[in-house]
């Protein structure tokens, strides 16, 4: 059996699995890291969303395999090392804005909010409605209001 | 003592008296322990005022006793069970007999506790209890009772604790009981000496049977309840702790999944390939149960490759000829006629009929649940809200005795309805038991979809008479696939009743007339459900009837309105029975600015909804011009687009208001989907969606820019069901907007229902798609 091996959370892993096996998987079922949820395996629902290298993305949709050794994967759980806080500004706003409801969607919309920032601040923008269309991350409880609300609040924050 | 707990229950007589909104005092119980424990009954949820009007019309039963006070007066007899803990280290602990789901019972609760035990929120700890038979009814979440059913027993346990730790303080520190204070889980004497909650516990408790009188906070006196608290879980929510049956990891316990029918009730004839199956990568066990073929092994992506590579015969099921148009058709045949006499001189009649077209009540987090079957136990985890039910039924599939299966509730990823029932746990059950392994079971997104159960399509005819400026009549006649109540009012002997044939659909006529009522004074008002076609798996869906019995019926109100020239504001606020239904009517009129000039394409709606002792009103401006229904977004429905929502709601007290708003904003954004976009399209026996770019749930291209949920002062002062209100009212505004900016009343539900599908459905062979494999190209 192959062994694969990223960066995850700022640590090394090595693990052993089969080269097509989606890093979704691997991280919940084999490393026990949960807080990238499955919500639909198809790269529709975005509940799954986190960081490679700093960009946002489905590991549902991404064969382990595809993973160079180099690779830094970011999941909810090490979000905030990356700003070296305890909580990343976009999980305050999270909070402060009393976001979630069932909760299931919000690792991926945080997650996905943060890459939606930077995206923006590369092209020299910050978001606005018209953006928060684009987002695609499915909110069955339907917080998408107070999503925007965070977001707005957060980006000027980090 | 070593054991340092103190653990209260609350308890109540109950009272024959009418207790008036004034009444706050209840007898507690003390139980002989080692530490304090009080038994409890629920009594006071069902006598709670309500608020009364002058009811011109007649009142239908709704109206007088409904769904809500049925499951209170259930649960009766049993609350005595529920206990709160003092921990040693001065935090109290609760097992809420509830699910939740993301509508915020825990941080409700917990500010309950909170405020009658003088003790910090964030040093009250909310878990959820495990099934327990001999609660019987009173673990059932469902029909937004939970905060109705809950609000005086929690509160009396907590002020029983508060009393007894008072009376240990007094003793303690030699000082009359009225000369000490409380706050914030510290007891002071005049003097300035003080003892916190955590060294009088013990001292607390009794040796012997207590009787104890306690008076719970008046209102004016609330420093918790009614105010804004964020959720007691959010952060664990936004930093990935939260834990979800999903994410529950037991020993052994490995990922299955099921290889489903092509169609709905599909049976296994036979499996061509179960031993190349067994042997791929990561699979360890092929096994045949009731629902299709079971697959277990090291991960759910290996799963997935298994259940595209098995090889079935499948037999026939038990919808496979059936189609939306044959649904149509079964629903018309059996529609309760309307007997329609002619009309007296001067008389005049609208009459419409509306179909709704079947809907999912799908969360996120699909059906799952962890199973650990042995050969003379069962535990199971899952995210229930008939856990006892559960735990009965699974103890009669795995023919073990109720007590030899534990039942655990986790946290859930949404509801909706959906985990009334518990489909997932008795597949994971029937696995386990058949591969003699623990497994975590759950559904891929496309079987939620296509054999989860659904909301059943419907329709609903409306016929109003009216005559020189007044409605004589108005009658519904509601024809709808059949609800399935197999969980009855949460434990087996309802839920078993609900399942005969008879039995069930005289449940579901029950159910229908103690949710249903309308709000105005309309003469004589009837409302009739015909049940048909029990092939389908169908459940509640958040709401059960009312978003599209409203929806129909506000539709009707417009249209009486314009019949008899006037405004469709005015004229409601004309005809309704109550004034805290006015007042709501009233509140979005004017901070929505009902009546402002609106662009061609463009127009506002306004409906009112009134369940579960509380109001909703709601006004929503539509945009169905060109421009804004061809917006183009990848894989998406565009359509109209709801620009704006203003809701006033009105529960008689809040216990957290923003909680309620977010009840109040996931309800509205139910509301906008069912008018407009999400449906599920039936052909040759299957549902087509398989995910959330075919089953066109509201999304952010969807959600109205402006939002304004207005949170009435109370009005009875003690709390109404929040849970579901606002989707009623929001599909209904919804509804009437698009009719006025078309100049059409719509009459099909979904809007765009008709129209051509907007995605490819997916095979049913195999019955799941595989997952794609170009993540790393579509970063972002």
């Amino acid at each position: 059996m192959p062994q694969q091996t990223f960066v995850l959370n700022g640590q090394p892993v090595t693990v052993d699995v089969e080269d097509d096996v989606r890093l979704l998987w691997v991280l919940r079922d084999i490393l026990g890291v949960t807080g990238p949820k499955y919500g639909c395996g198809l790269g529709v629902c975005q509940a799954c969303t986190s960081h490679i290298n700093g960009k946002a993305f489905n590991p549902c949709c991404t064969p382990v395999g595809d993973l160079q050794p180099t690779d830094q994967v970011t999941t909810i759980e090490g979000l905030p090392a990356t700003v070296g806080k305890d909580l990343h500004p976009m999980q305050e706003a999270w909070l402060e804005m009393d976001v979630p409801q069932c909760g299931y969607c919000q690792p991926g919309q945080i997650m996905a909010a943060v890459a939606k920032v930077l995206q923006a601040r590369a092209a020299g923008q910050q978001l606005g409605d018209a953006d928060f269309d684009q987002i695609r991350n499915v909110c069955r409880c339907g917080t998408y209001h107070r999503i925007r609300e965070a977001i707005l609040s957060a980006q000027t924050q980090f | 003592m070593e054991t340092q707990n103190l653990q209260q229950q609350s308890g109540v007589l109950p009272q024959q008296a009418a207790p008036g909104i004034g009444r706050r005092r209840f007898l507690g119980y003390v139980l002989a322990a080692s530490t304090l424990t009080v038994a409890a009954q629920l009594g006071e949820g069902a006598a709670a005022p309500r608020a009364e009007a002058a009811v011109p019309g007649v009142p239908e039963p709704a109206d007088l006793y409904d769904l809500n006070d049925m499951l209170t007066d259930a649960a009766l007899p049993t609350s005595n069970l529920i206990t709160i803990t003092l921990n040693p280290d001065g935090t109290a602990s609760f097992a809420l007999p509830r699910a939740e789901v993301g509508q915020g019972v825990t941080t409700s609760t917990a500010m309950l506790i909170a405020e009658e035990l003088d003790l910090p929120l964030d040093k009250v700890q909310v878990t959820l209890a495990d099934a327990r038979p001999e609660l019987l009814f009173n673990q059932f979440t469902g029909a937004s009772n939970t905060t109705i059913s809950s609000y005086v027993p929690i509160r009396v346990a907590a002020a029983t604790a508060r009393q007894r730790l008072l009376e240990a303080a007094a003793t303690e520190l030699g000082v009359a009981l009225s000369a000490l204070s409380v706050l914030q889980g510290v007891i002071t004497a005049p003097d300035g000496r003080s003892l916190s909650y955590a060294e009088l516990a013990v001292a607390a408790g009794s040796l012997t049977d207590l009787q104890v009188s306690v008076t719970l906070k008046a209102a004016s006196a609330f420093t918790v309840v009614g105010t804004p608290q964020n959720r007691v879980d959010a952060l664990d929510a936004v930093t990935g702790r939260k834990q979800y049956a999903m994410d529950v990891q037991v020993p052994d316990a490995m990922p299955a999944m099921i290889c489903r029918p092509p169609t709905i009730n599909g049976t296994v004839v036979s499996v061509q390939n179960q031993a190349a199956v067994q042997a791929m990568p990561g699979i360890t066990d092929v096994a045949v149960v009731s629902t299709g073929v079971a697959v277990r092994g090291r991960t759910f992506g290996q799963c997935i490759d298994a259940v595209q590579a098995l090889q079935v015969t499948w037999g026939p099921g038990s919808e496979d000829s059936a189609t939306d148009a044959s649904v149509l058709a079964e629903l018309r045949a059996a529609e309760n006629p309307l007997v329609t006499p002619p009309l007296p001189l001067l008389t005049e009649a609208v009459d419409a009929r509306f179909t709704f077209h079947f809907a999912s009540n799908s969360p996120l987090e699909t059906n799952c649940a962890v199973a650990d079957v042995r050969s003379g136990s069962a535990e199971i985890w899952t995210s229930a809200k008939s856990p006892i039910d559960a735990q009965e039924q699974l103890a009669v599939q795995l023919g073990l005795p109720v007590n030899a299966v534990t039942v655990h509730v986790t946290e859930g990823g949404g509801s909706f309805g959906r985990k009334l029932f518990f489909d997932a746990a008795l597949e994971a059950a029937e696995v386990s038991q058949a591969m003699a392994k623990p497994v975590r079971l759950m559904w891929h997104r496309t079987d939620d979809f296509r054999q989860g159960r659904v909301h059943p399509m419907s329709i609903s005819r409306v016929r109003a008479t009216y005559a020189l400026g007044q409605v004589l009549t108005m009658d519904q006649r509601h024809t709808s696939v059949a609800t399935e109540f197999g969980h009855g009012l949460g434990e087996i002997i309802t839920a078993s009743v609900a399942k005969l044939p008879v039995g069930g659909l005289a449940f579901s006529e029950t159910i229908f007339s103690l949710t249903q009522q309308t709000p105005y004074n309309f003469g004589v008002t009837t409302q009739l459900l015909t049940e048909v076609d029990n092939g389908f798996h169908t459940g509640s869906m958040r709401g059960i009837y009312s978003p599209n019995v409203r929806c129909a019926q506000e539709l009707i109100v417009d249209q009486l309105a314009a019949a008899m020239g006037q405004d469709p504001y005015r004229f409601r606020q004309g005809f309704l029975k109550d004034p805290r239904a006015v007042a709501v009517l009233d509140a979005v009129a004017q901070a929505g600015d009902w009546g402002r000039t609106m662009a061609p394409g463009t127009a506002q709606g306004i409906a009112i909804h009134p369940e579960y002792h509380g109001f909703v009103a709601v006004l929503a401006e539509i945009d169905c011009t060109r421009a804004t229904v061809d917006r183009s977004v990848p894989d998406a429905v565009t359509g109209p687009r709801v620009t704006k929502v203003v809701c006033a709601v009105d529960v008689g007290l809040a216990v957290n208001p923003t909680g309620l708003e977010a009840q109040m904003m996931g309800g509205i954004m139910d509301g906008i989907a069912l008018a407009l976009t999400s449906s599920l399209h039936l052909a040759g026996g299957y549902f087509q969606e398989g995910s959330w770019d075919d089953y066109f749930y509201t999304r952010q291209w969807n959600t109205p820019p402006e939002l304004d949920i207005i949170v009435m002062p109370p009005t009875t002062g003690t709390p109404g069901g929040a849970g579901e209100l606002a989707v009623a009212g929001a599909m209904a505004a919804v509804a009437c907007a698009y009719g006025r900016a078309t100049g059409s009343m719509p009459t099909t539900f979904p809007v765009n229902h008709g129209a051509p599908l907007a995605f490819t459905p997916l095979p049913t062979v195999p019955p799941i798609p595989q997952s794609p494999t170009d993540g790393l190209s579509r970063a972002y």
